[in-house]
């Protein structure tokens, strides 16, 4: 009797991950044994082997690597300073604030900011470095992808670092350990939660990130993202865009994976 | 001070912002090798004077010395003390073996030497065999066990114990008491204990700092605080006492609840106005004829090894009887006690005036 009024409420729940996860997943993995003519094929996942598609996805892994690391570099030791000020909710609620505004508004501001009459080159012309060309260039691409990217990383790092108990710090510093082996052997690595699950939430999007790559970039950096959106929407070969699809997808799950959650005596 | 004093505070005020002061001027020695005990109440400034030895924090005035250096500004790192925290901060990512080795991975010293010495402190704590628990899979007494042990694998010349015991129930309290003094007996280094428990006090150490509101209000052995208490709050504090206020006649003399009576104490003013302490267990029940007090029995609790009696006497007084005797609720009861069980306070008094009254009246009941 309660397992089956348990059920019923899981109805709707069921019916949404049906209908919008499992069957557009379904679909990707079926047009993609489908050439552009609608002919049943395996020609797509050869052609996902040729040189063309590997450098893709190299550049793709290359670029959501250098995104995911800077992202990280510049939000731990801000995710730090955060737990250490007074209003430490209000200072978060304040680098949250920008993740709200829509990405593709923030990716036109972009490109007046670092446009050749933009406020950046104004910037650099006052400094007497003199302007250049900044928008089109792979710093621009991973410099505004870190600014979106950020607030996702600072989170997760900061919760971790805000449930820490502070007479840990104590002890390592008690036994003799400086403030870098204490960083070293105690912060970091029970803080490790953290910095595994703000890398999967930045990583997993800047694999498939495609407005950008237009945009600030310049179609100069051309990620699978892009190439699924050339693929559906200019060229119209649905099998070739499922088929890269499906490849971000397995490594998606590869990534999750390994950064799942290791279970060691947390408290 | 003596070549045995291994830590010495002089003056130290603790400030934190513009708050009253933690601690008030407080000045004390610690000797080598003893067992100490800073007891007071909750929120008196006990972690705060170990966080001031161990280095986690700095004194707002006076000094810190050890081993005759002053050391205020010595970080936390490059002293040598190791402390036992009161949730025992034991790292959770790493194993019981990975945690008593912290510090001794910390000074580079070599593997097969680590491995001895953290079997060794398990040993001494009577864990062996549990080096590749997880914490999490260690019941609190084995992980308070597991934070002595990487306190003292360090060899170091204090530990500092922060009410380690107070987590743990009542029998495996006890027992850790037997154990921790015998350890500190065979490590031969200095321990200070930090307890609000008045009998953990008492039982555990060679000296008791009693502490109030940042101060300490009188140091001493168990005994010398237990029979000699220096004022109402350590009276109250360190066991149940009857407490009434009486005058003293003269030296020897002193009256309480109408009657005059015997006493051992002197040094004081001719009638002065005095406070009397008497401990419930050196009240015997008597006949009313036989009795130096005249009671009315008012109620009675068993505690397990003795009943706690509460009667009244005719001034209002209450008094507090420990007996294995069964009293009757309503009955005229006679007290007896010895002169020596009358303590005697003065008002106000401190503990330096307190020594030197007690010094100079010993000398004199010398020379008698
Ligand atoms: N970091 C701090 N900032 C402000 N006040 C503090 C701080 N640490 C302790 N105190 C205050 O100092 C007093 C003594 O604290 P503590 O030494 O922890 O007492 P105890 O250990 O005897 O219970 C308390 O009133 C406490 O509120
Ligand atoms: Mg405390």
């Amino acid at each position: 009797m309660r397992t089956n009024s348990r059920n019923f409420y899981l109805i709707p729940y069921v019916l949404w991950i049906a209908l919008f996860v499992v069957t557009p997943l379904l679909l990707v993995l079926y047009y993609s044994f489908f050439d552009i003519e609608g002919h049943f094929t395996l020609e797509n996942y050869r052609k996902f082997f040729t040189p063309v598609y590997l450098k893709m996805t190299l550049s793709s892994f290359w670029y959501a690597f250098l995104i995911t690391l800077f992202s990280l570099l510049i939000a731990y030791p801000t995710a730090y300073l955060l737990t250490k000020t007074k209003h430490k909710q209000l200072w978060l609620l304040l680098i949250i604030l920008p993740s709200w505004i829509n990405l593709l508004l923030k990716a036109y501001a972009f490109l007046g900011i670092f446009g050749t009459y933009g406020a950046a080159n104004s910037f650099l012309e006052a400094l007497g470095i003199g302007g250049r060309q900044i928008l089109f260039t792979d710093f621009s691409f991973i410099f505004v992808s870190v600014y979106i990217f950020l607030p996702f990383m600072i989170l997760p790092i900061f919760n971790s670092l805000d449930e820490l108990n502070p007479t840990l710090l104590d002890a390592s510093n008690d036994l003799g350990g400086s403030s870098w082996v204490t960083f070293k052997r105690v912060i970091f690595p029970l803080t490790l939660d953290g910095v595994k699950a703000g890398c999967q939430i930045v990583f997993i999007p800047a694999l498939s990130l495609f407005m950008l790559t237009r945009l600030i970039a310049g179609n100069r950096v051309i990620t699978l993202g892009t190439a699924i959106e050339q693929h559906f929407l200019v060229t119209q070969d649905w099998g070739m865009g499922s088929t890269i699809a499906v490849f971000l997808i397995i490594a998606m799950v590869f990534i999750m994976v390994l950064t799942g959650r290791r279970k060691r005596g947390i408290l | 001070m003596t070549d045995n004093t291994i830590i010495r505070f002089n003056s130290v005020t603790k400030k934190y912002d513009n708050d009253p002061p933690v601690l008030k001027n407080v000045s004390f020695e610690i000797e080598r090798g003893k067992f100490y005990t800073l007891l007071g109440p909750s929120g008196c400034g006990k972690t705060t004077i170990l966080r001031l030895i161990a280095g986690f924090t700095e004194p707002s005035e006076g000094d810190i010395y050890f081993n005759g250096r002053v050391i205020n500004n010595v970080p936390a790192n490059k002293r040598q003390v190791n402390t036992v925290f009161q949730d025992y901060a034991l790292f959770p990512h790493l194993n019981v073996f990975e945690n008593i080795a912290f510090g001794l991975k910390i000074k580079k010293m070599k593997k097969a030497d680590i491995e001895r010495k953290v079997k060794e402190a398990l040993r001494f704590v009577n864990l062996e065999g549990y080096e590749n628990r997880e914490i999490k899979e260690m019941s609190g007494g084995q992980r308070q066990r597991v934070a002595i042990a990487r306190a003292i694998v360090n060899e170091p010349e204090v530990i500092l114990l922060d009410e380690p015991l107070s987590a743990l129930d009542l029998k495996l309290r006890t027992e850790m008491q037997y154990e921790l003094r015998e350890l500190q007996r065979n490590l031969g280094i200095t321990f200070i204990f930090v307890t609000h428990d008045q009998e953990e006090a008492l039982a555990m150490s060679d000296e008791i700092f009693v502490l109030n509101n940042g101060k300490i209000e009188q140091s001493g052995t168990p005994t010398d605080i237990y029979d000699e208490p220096i004022n109402r709050f350590v009276a109250d504090f360190i066991g149940e006492s009857n407490i009434v206020p009486g005058t003293m006649i003269k030296d020897y003399q002193v009256q309480f609840a109408g009657k005059l009576f015997e006493c051992v104490d002197g040094g004081f003013e001719p009638n002065e106005d005095v406070e009397i302490v008497i401990r419930p267990e050196d009240l015997a029940i008597t006949a009313p004829a036989d009795g130096k007090l005249n009671v009315k029995v008012d109620s009675q609790l068993f505690r397990g090894v003795h009943y706690e009696i509460s009667c009244y006497d005719s001034d209002g007084n209450e008094w507090l009887v420990h007996s294995t005797k069964k009293a009757t609720v309503g009955d005229q009861i006679g007290l007896y006690f010895d002169p020596e069980a009358i303590h005697v306070m003065r008002h106000g008094e401190t503990e330096e005036e307190f020594d030197k009254r007690l010094e100079a009246y010993e000398e004199g009941s010398y020379e008698n």
